[in-house]
């Protein structure tokens, strides 16, 4: 699979029909990058012509604008708008619900425009238009899996529906854990906890999930968002249950199933 | 002589309200010491959201039970005040149930329901009492409520029976003198619930009973201009900031944190000089510090609140035994918020006491706990933002203080230097493509 990023295309006159924005997660991460190459694989597999920034990616800010350093947070967006301005970047998909919160919700006020989608919205789009086709007895099927709503995503910008209708396709037992939807639990990495130590406590607020995500009788944890995926598998190997239960983002299992 | 009572009536009534007034006045000013922010747009979006959140108590129903016992008690207390407008009316003029003979039936069919409507507040105020100190309730044991919150709301579920039980009461004895005939007591006909209670009277003499009516009758109205003086100092005043706490709630989706024009423009300054005005002042301060440089919202948010302490049960932080609550934070910028306005009462002008909300109100434990994930915000009834509180405190404590834990730190000059949080290099960013 060729990868394009906006300079190649750009020299070759070519304009993509959306970008993808990686994300710093998405990027360096090991285990968020097998999600980025499998949502890849699936726009490639489409026929999605897309591009990436590559090395012109910076950060979006959130980390930084949600500690409290709005200075930093500034700089990377006008940086980034900068960059997606000057390539006339119109439609952009992510796999991260806090870039596509802070390029969606955060960024028009400062001069970024842009129609911006998170990964699993696409992908219920081209499941809805036929695009994505899944194979006959997939891996997941009859498999137990429990949907993890990510913050950022369900309560920030009100998603809810989308990941869980492209769970669906899996032909698996989708079960919910006990707080869900708009009652979700936060699986500890927002507002910049994801970059530090907890405060003290009498528990990590990753394991608290993990334990309610256990308790459904899952055998798979669905994330829509590369902290999630990191904070549950974390917790996960801390409750010993790595071996019978394994942390998934909805696109490395789309990917998987699809012909 | 026979005005004493009048003149008792009309001064009560005027200190009540001439007390009311200027707390009420108090309180407004307060509110606006805040910063100036315009939420007047969408007028018909906000309309919706006063009707459905506070008219309609929307979100109470996420739990039908105690949403159907708290609209008992919100709209019994709220429709039986109707009988005040009579009772006020009957103390000026010196008459008694002065609509009676002009709405006939339908006069009994209010009062009717009213004594309905009290014995549902009346039940209803007892369940709560049990549900608040013997039904071990996580977020009413809370450490949040420790001393006079607590007993605050004790105090208003005590005042309400006995607002209520003086109500039927009064009434019984009306009804035990109507059916004597006499003198003064105008025939009503039958009260559906005080006629149940009226027979306990029946033996009394005529003047013992008129005593205990008027008795009644003057502690239930006393009671009520109290009631309503206790209003500002409680956690109760929800039931009246409720209607424009939700009208001017914050209309973006909850993920969008509220912008910094003047850092925007320090920025865009630094990177295109040109642009820079001649004379461009960098702002006083960089978030909130105090009550001042949070915006009149927030502190509207701060006197709405009514502890129910939803926020900090939903929270992911408080329910893994971190420090921070959200609720305390509204508590808390509501008692900083009392306090500067002692203040300005005192000296006419606020004087610089030392203090400050962060700090001496809010630690900076409970502020680093946060992972912003609305879920407090998504919670409240009443639509309080604790988030945009915290936030802004982090914001004075990062750009004023410089105050940040070392990771955090790291965090930042990684985003500034290879952007990406994490120490890799720029270069690498592309790398998956290569793997």
């Amino acid at each position: 699979m060729k990868v394009n990023t906006m300079a190649e295309l750009m020299m070759n006159g070519e304009t993509p029909d959306i970008l993808f924005w990686v994300g710093c997660a998405g990027s360096f991460d090991q285990r968020a990058q097998k999600i980025t190459k499998a949502f890849a694989t699936i726009l490639d597999k489409v026929g999605y012509k897309f591009a990436i920034l590559g090395k012109e990616e910076a950060c979006t800010g959130d980390p930084a604008r949600r500690a409290g350093n709005e200075f930093l947070f500034q700089m990377m967006a006008y940086q980034n708008i900068q960059v997606l301005n000057g390539y006339g970047i119109k439609k952009i998909v992510t796999t991260c619900p806090h870039c596509f919160n802070t390029l969606k919700n955060e960024y028009p006020e400062l001069g970024g425009n842009y129609e911006v989608i998170h990964h699993t919205t696409l992908l219920q789009q081209l499941i809805d238009e036929g695009k994505i086709k899944m194979k006959e007895g997939g891996s997941f099927k009859g498999k137990k899996i429990s949907y993890h709503d990510s913050c950022y995503l369900g309560r920030a910008n009100n998603i809810y529906e989308a990941p869980r209708k492209v769970l669906e396709v899996l032909d698996a037992e989708l079960v919910e854990m006990k707080r869900c939807r708009k009652n979700g639990l936060c699986c500890g990495a927002g507002g910049a906890q994801m970059f530090k130590e907890d405060e003290p406590g009498n528990k990590r607020i990753n394991i608290e999930r993990t334990d309610e995500a256990l308790d459904t009788g899952a055998s798979i944890i669905a994330a829509a968002c590369p902290f999630c995926n990191t904070m549950m598998s974390d917790g996960v190997k801390n409750r010993e249950k790595e071996n019978e239960v394994a942390v998934f983002d909805i696109a490395e299992m789309i990917a998987e199933s699809m012909v | 002589m026979h005005y004493l009572p009048q003149i008792v009536f009309v001064l009560l009534t005027g200190v009540a309200v001439w007390l009311f007034s200027k707390k009420a006045g108090e309180i407004r000013r307060n509110i606006l010491l805040g910063k100036d922010e315009d939420l007047s747009d969408n007028p018909a979006i906000r309309w919706r959201n006063l009707v459905l959140l506070a008219l309609g108590q929307k979100k109470m129903f996420n739990n039908p039970l105690v949403a159907v016992m708290h609209l008992i008690i919100y709209a019994g207390f709220i429709i039986i005040n109707i009988e005040v407008l009579e009772i006020v009316l009957d103390g000026l003029l010196g008459t008694h149930r002065l609509f009676a003979p002009y709405l006939g039936g339908l006069y009994n069919f209010l009062i009717n329901s009213f004594e309905i409507l009290a014995v549902g507040v009346l039940v209803v105020c007892i369940i709560f009492l049990v549900r608040r100190n013997i039904l071990k309730l996580k977020r009413f044991l809370s450490k949040d409520l420790n001393g006079w919150p607590r007993s605050d709301a004790n105090y208003i579920l005590i005042t309400e029976i006995f607002l209520m039980g003086l109500f039927l009461k009064m009434n019984a004895m009306d009804q035990a003198l109507q059916a004597r005939g006499t003198e003064h007591y105008y025939i009503t006909g039958h009260f559906v619930i005080s006629s149940l209670l009226s027979p306990f009277f029946e033996s009394f003499p005529t003047h013992f009973l008129i005593g205990f009516e008027r008795t009644a009758w003057w502690l239930h109205i006393a009671g009520i201009f109290a009631f309503l003086n206790y209003l500002p100092y409680s956690k109760h005043l929800h039931i009246l900031l409720a209607f424009p706490n939700s009208y001017y709630a914050r209309l973006a989706v909850p993920g969008k944190m509220k912008n910094m024009p003047a850092v925007q423009n320090e920025v865009l300054y630094a990177m295109q000089p040109e642009l820079a005005p001649a004379d461009a002042t960098p702002p006083a301060r960089f978030g909130a510090k105090d009550v001042f440089d949070l915006s009149w919202k927030n502190l509207l948010d701060a006197y709405s609140c009514t502890e129910c302490g939803r926020c900090s049960t939903a929270c992911p932080a408080n329910s893994t035994g971190k420090l921070l609550s959200p609720r305390k934070i509204m508590m808390a910028t509501r008692d900083r918020l009392e306090e500067v306005g002692k203040n300005i009462n005192t000296n006419k002008e606020f004087k610089d006491d030392g203090k400050s909300l962060l700090h001496d109100y809010i630690s900076v434990e409970e502020l680093r706990a946060c992972t912003t994930c609305n879920a407090c915000v998504e919670e409240c009834p009443v639509s309080i933002s604790p988030l945009e509180i915290i936030v802004e405190l982090r914001r004075s404590l990062i750009m004023e203080e410089s105050n940040a834990p070392q990771e955090w730190n790291g965090t930042f000059s990684n985003i500034e230097n290879n952007f990406a949080p994490w120490k890799f290099s720029p270069d690498d960013r592309d790398a998956w493509v290569r793997q």
